[in-house]
């Protein structure tokens, strides 16, 4: 396959970014940074980052956190793998196959697939089953809004989402990891609810490559894996479809994958977690805080169904 | 009386070894300095990549230092008896006290920043948790070798004692390598290599005193 010669837009580091960045660091300087550190820990600030109404009262975590550290093992294990092996990957033309229990199957092109489909900033909070977080200005549109354009037949029950599998685009994928492609689901009601979303953008801007470019699944309330990147297939199924780790590592992760910290991963506990920039943990909430999806689950134990 | 090695006994030179020690000492600082440049200083001098999460930058490199100053105090040994520079053993003791700062660090960071200091959450995720026990136990069998490695010691315990004590970095060893095996989440290769250096560090000793 040739590769276009011109730049393609995320390889471009927008002017206003670098200039904020710079400016950032400056401010940072200026605040005195032992002040800070004694001030309990926040580190990172973006005092004029910009905020959308009721969606998370946290600082947003710096545009350089929310591209640079990034867990995608398809371009690498290290936090800072995605960013320098991402910047070639091609998202145009991109096309996702609709199949399974589903009026039609069939393959779109993106922009088709998006056609007429609102998106809206949302700022979300994720937690890593890691133990870290961020805050996030993702953009987006709703999941339940392309379900219900796709119209999935009565016998959908989940909706499966696979990552592209491309070993010379993707050069994690060449070491036996994780059995690729990575694969990702949801129960309907869980892809239905109004916070589910599929993300299209970051900070306002297209998303970069080593973020989930060009379209991928964001669930707040669920640890970040459950997020499937640079998705190519979705899928709607009568059955729970197999997800990547929990195939990998049955015992270490669940299916569900709801954020809870009174259950901890086998080697570490989920009760905290480090927002990232920050130097001490907080509290890990709930549901990732997300209260409003507790109805999903009620009458389960999620200690079982972790 | 020091004793001559029959490689260095050209007339009396000068002894390089203090001039080395004031080396040696910049490059173990090295880490901390960068570190801080990096974490406070945004890197103005050393350069690298904005620092995302600044407490696992700390805990990753104070924990990698110490890992291969250990390595690096273990190969000591084999390597003033394969090479005969026997001045090298005089940086041993500098050596494994690093080994044990940056260990201390390390677990210190862990307890402040992660735990807040609150003795019974440490306790119960260093219980529970075999790869922090490991680590934890490392850093514990440090602790003796450390406060023992000076001359007035060495004459209290007797040589012979000193030297059963000091066996403990073997197991130390072992365990620091294991602690870095046991936390990734997928088996990666940069504890896998320090694994491998460890084992031929004690096959290379096993091969020299044979």
């Amino acid at each position: 396959m040739a590769r276009s010669n011109h730049p393609h837009p995320s390889e471009v580091t927008p002017e206003s970014i670098y200039l904020n960045r710079r400016a950032f660091i400056k401010r940072a300087a200026a605040a005195g940074i032992g002040g800070t550190l004694v001030a309990g820990g926040v580190w990172a600030r973006q005092k004029d980052a910009p905020r959308v109404e009721g969606t998370s009262d946290d600082e947003l975590t710096p545009w350089e956190t929310v591209t640079g550290y990034n867990n995608f093992y398809e371009f690498g294990t290290g936090k800072s793998d995605p960013k320098r092996n991402a910047q070639n990957f091609r998202t145009d033309p991109w096309s996702i196959e609709v199949t399974g229990e589903v009026s039609e199957e069939r393959t779109f092109a993106l922009d088709e697939l998006m056609d007429g489909l609102t998106v809206d900033e949302r700022i979300y909070r994720m937690r890593c089953v890691e133990g870290w977080s961020m805050v996030i200005p993702w953009n987006g549109i709703m999941l339940k809004d392309l379900i219900e354009r796709l119209g999935p037949t009565e016998e959908a029950n989940y909706v499966e989402f696979t990552t592209l599998l491309d070993r010379r685009q993707m050069p994690g994928q060449n070491s036996p990891i994780l059995p690729w492609p990575y694969v990702e689901a949801l129960r309907m009601d869980e892809a239905l609810h109004p916070l589910t979303i599929l993300a299209t953008g970051v900070y306002g801007k297209d998303l970069p490559p080593q973020n989930g470019a060009p379209i991928r699944l964001v669930v707040p309330w669920k640890y970040g894996f459950k997020g499937a990147k640079s998705i190519v297939r979705i899928r709607f199924t009568k059955r729970q479809p197999r997800t990547t780790w929990n195939e990998a590592i049955p015992r270490e992760y669940g299916f569900y994958a709801n954020v809870n910290p009174n259950v901890d991963h086998p080697r570490w506990s989920q009760a905290t977690e480090r927002r990232l920039g920050e130097f001490f943990r907080r509290d890990t909430l709930m549901f990732n805080g997300y209260d409003e999806v507790a109805p999903l689950y009620e009458g389960m134990d999620l200690a079982r169904y972790y | 009386m020091p004793i001559t090695s029959p490689i260095s006994s050209a007339p009396a030179t000068k002894d390089w070894v203090p001039a080395a020690k004031v080396g040696v000492w910049a490059v173990l600082l090295a880490p901390i300095a960068i570190l801080a440049d990096r974490i406070f200083l945004f890197g103005q001098f050393t350069g690298g990549d904005f620092v995302d999460d600044p407490v696992e930058l700390i805990q990753h490199w104070t924990g990698t230092a110490s890992m291969i100053v250990l390595l690096l105090t273990l190969a000591i040994t084999p390597f003033r008896l394969l090479s005969g520079i026997n001045k090298v053993q005089r940086f041993r003791r500098l050596l494994g006290l690093f080994s044990f700062l940056y260990a201390s660090l390390h677990v210190f960071s862990y307890f402040i920043f992660d735990q807040r200091m609150q003795l019974g959450p440490i306790a119960e995720d260093v219980l529970e948790r075999n790869w922090i026990l490991v680590g934890f136990l490392a850093w514990v069998l440090l602790i003796p070798l450390a406060v023992t490695s000076t001359s007035g010691w060495i004459r209290r315990m007797g040589g012979k004692r000193w030297n059963r004590l000091h066996k403990l970095i073997y197991p130390a060893g072992g365990l620091i390598v294991l602690h870095f095996l046991w936390q990734t989440k997928v088996l990666e290769t940069e504890p896998l290599v320090y694994t491998a250096v460890l084992l031929v560090l004690f096959i290379a000793r096993w091969w020299v005193r044979r």
